[in-house]
């Protein structure tokens, strides 16, 4: 899927391998013929340093009672099984390999209330970068023209007695656009949304119902960056609204 | 939550430098530790902030995040206070290229050189 450098071997440093390597532009391979892959490509990663918008950290955590796995086993499920505990309307397109380390991955994303596009087409098309892994956390970050700058962190861990699984964000808009949605609360909203129902899906997979999501955004930068305000350029949602209908007709001439 | 296994000790070597030695392992229970220390370096007249990575032996994400918690903190004070990194590996160093962090945080290879560039 990627052509990212591959981690050092372990044999020196165990904890070498759960990091990638730096990347001066993404690139993706073997993905889904499925997905539409457009804005990763050639993309740069970007943190929370490069975005425009006010900084947030924004975690989401579900408890996980009577699960007797260890968080090491269920980091795996959940890292094998990720797109599939998503909203049925968002696409997660990752590798064969799975969520490695160095591993580019591709998102195609409804917009706010699930809304697609024609056929079901994404509003927006973007990726990530799978920036660490190790056994109970995993760690992306995202490419220019993605909604936000910064990193996301999926982990659990034991607390009083019961699995946890927590999903972290630290991260500011990527653009003046980007910050609006934010501003008038549906780009929150939406985010909001997202990764609540990907939690009860991740607990209701170990068997948890009536699971309860508990969210905490703490607003950790009030300012703006203006310098970064030219990341427009990039803006993923723009872009795949532009190359929509070339996408659509090129996958309608393959099937042909 | 999992019991800190990072200490921070403060130094100043003069009143308009701190330092912040940092031993152990920095996750996300390094937070109160690292923030204490950040608030014991920065009193006074400090312009920089100066944390010495020399005795890290493990960081992962979440530590790169409080990293980036005590940058924004820091740049509040801008352009008064700065940040700096020295004693970093070769491996956290590609870690700060990875992150971008390197933009925004000067990063020396001594405490030294640290110091000597800002005047220190």
């Amino acid at each position: 899927m990627t052509t990212q450098p591959t981690p050092p071997e372990p044999e020196e440093e165990p904890h070498f391998a759960s990091w990638a390597l730096p990347v001066s532009k993404l690139k993706t391979e073997d993905i889904s013929s499925e997905a539409i892959n457009l804005n990763v490509n050639g993309r740069r990663l970007t943190g929370p340093i490069q975005g425009f918008g006010q900084m947030w950290q924004k975690t989401y955590k579900v408890r996980l009672p009577g699960v007797s796995l260890t968080p090491h086993e269920i980091v795996d499920v959940w890292r094998k099984n990720f797109g599939k505990f998503w909203p049925k309307e968002n696409k997660f397109y990752g590798s064969v390999i799975g969520i490695a380390p160095g591993e580019v991955a591709v998102l195609n994303l409804a917009g706010p209330g699930g809304i697609t596009g024609p056929g079901g087409a994404p509003l927006v098309s973007t990726g990530v970068l799978v920036i660490y892994a190790d056994d109970v956390s995993f760690s992306f970050m995202t490419p220019e023209g993605h909604m936000f700058a910064g990193m996301i962190t999926f982990s659990v861990a034991e607390e009083e007695g019961a699995p946890v699984a927590q999903v972290q964000f630290l991260i500011r808009a990527m653009d003046p656009i980007y910050e609006m949605t934010f501003r008038l609360g549906f780009g929150h909203k939406t985010e909001d949304v997202h990764w609540h129902a990907t939690l009860t899906n991740l607990a209701a997979h170990f068997g948890v119902r009536d699971s309860k999501v508990e969210q905490k955004n703490t607003l950790v930068d009030p300012r703006v960056q203006w310098g970064e305000a030219k990341n427009i350029w990039h803006n993923a949602a723009v872009r795949t609204g532009l190359y929509m209908p070339v996408t659509l007709m090129k996958k309608v001439f393959k099937r042909g | 939550m999992s019991q800190a296994k990072a200490t921070m000790s403060v130094r100043k070597p003069s009143p308009q430098a701190g330092i912040i030695d940092i031993q152990g392992e920095v996750t996300a229970t390094a937070e109160t530790a690292l923030m204490e220390a950040y608030a014991q370096a920065s009193n006074g007249n400090t312009r920089t902030i100066l944390l010495n990575f020399s005795g890290l032996e493990y960081m992962n994400s979440s530590g790169i995040g409080l990293v980036v918690t005590l940058l924004i903190r820091v740049n509040r004070h801008a352009p008064r206070q700065r940040l700096l990194a020295c004693g970093l590996s070769d491996h956290y160093k590609q870690i700060f290229e990875l992150t971008r962090l390197n933009e925004a945080i000067g990063i020396y290879d001594t405490e030294a050189e640290a110091l000597a560039a800002v005047g220190g």
